[in-house]
């Protein structure tokens, strides 16, 4: 069992080294190609859900792996507003925010890029989000 | 991180390094800085991209949105790995065209690369 756990600010450009923060935590394991892409993908999107919608100004992301043999935990926290309805926002295309270019498919990326994912959210608390993927 | 190029009047886009929400914006500046011309045909060449999230697709389909209301035609060149599914998953092919190379582009779109 190893564990990592990182606090950084909710700013754009965190978002890359939320990437290589995952990444680099993930690589003594000598993931596939494909596993250490997809753990990057869905890591960078559920980061900037929290960029994008938890804060309007200034705020916090805590992002946190386990790793037990080949079974990898992921958490993305922020402790913004929440989401009113998870069921919406989990929706394929579903964007609070249609004029800013998002495609709305943060959500369905995690769900398919990870095994299996489990979002909570409390309004006024904040969103977290539970990612769990083998490793090949 | 943007090469910007005419080639018979096709703005040539390459795009290396990252695609996420934050560098998607600096991109989108780029892609326009150093150019007054008019642009209509519009290729992305993104084979020297690293990685790329969700928000590629927002940054392709606002760049499809522009060239289409000039009557002008938006391909992608160069997509690859997680890239691929990400545009699949979208439907963006529905109405943004894929090539192998800007050559098979300029076949396909009539243009041809003297």
């Amino acid at each position: 069992m190893n564990s990592m756990k990182i606090i950084f600010d909710a700013k754009p450009y965190n978002e890359a080294f939320a990437r290589l923060a995952i990444s680099g935590f993930l690589l003594y394991k000598d993931p596939s190609i494909n596993d250490m892409e997809d753990i990057k993908t869905a890591v960078s999107e559920a980061v900037t859900n929290s960029i994008i919608h938890a804060y309007d100004n200034e705020g916090l992301i805590e992002l946190s792996c386990e790793i037990d043999e080949n079974k990898v935990k992921i958490i993305v926290e922020d402790f913004g507003k929440g989401i009113e309805n998870i069921e919406i926002a989990r929706e394929p295309m579903y964007t609070s925010k249609p004029d800013c270019e998002r495609s709305g498919l943060g959500f369905t990326i995690m769900e398919s890029f990870m095994d299996k994912i489990e979002v909570s959210s409390i309004v006024g608390k904040g969103t977290k989000i539970i990612m769990y993927k083998d490793l090949m | 991180m943007v090469k910007c190029e005419y080639l018979k009047d096709v703005y040539i886009v390459k795009i290396s390094g990252d695609i996420d929400h934050y560098t998607s914006e600096i991109i989108k500046k780029e892609i326009y800085k150093n150019t007054n011309r008019y642009i209509k045909d519009m290729i992305m060449d993104l084979s020297d991209v690293d990685f790329m999230d969700s928000s590629g697709i927002g940054m392709v389909l606002g760049r499809y949105k522009e060239v289409k209301d000039k009557d002008g035609r938006l391909a992608l060149v160069g997509v690859k790995g997680n890239m691929e599914r990400i545009f699949n998953m979208s439907g963006l092919y529905k109405i943004v065209s894929k090539f192998d190379s800007i050559g098979q582009a300029f076949i396909e779109w009539g243009i041809y690369n003297e």
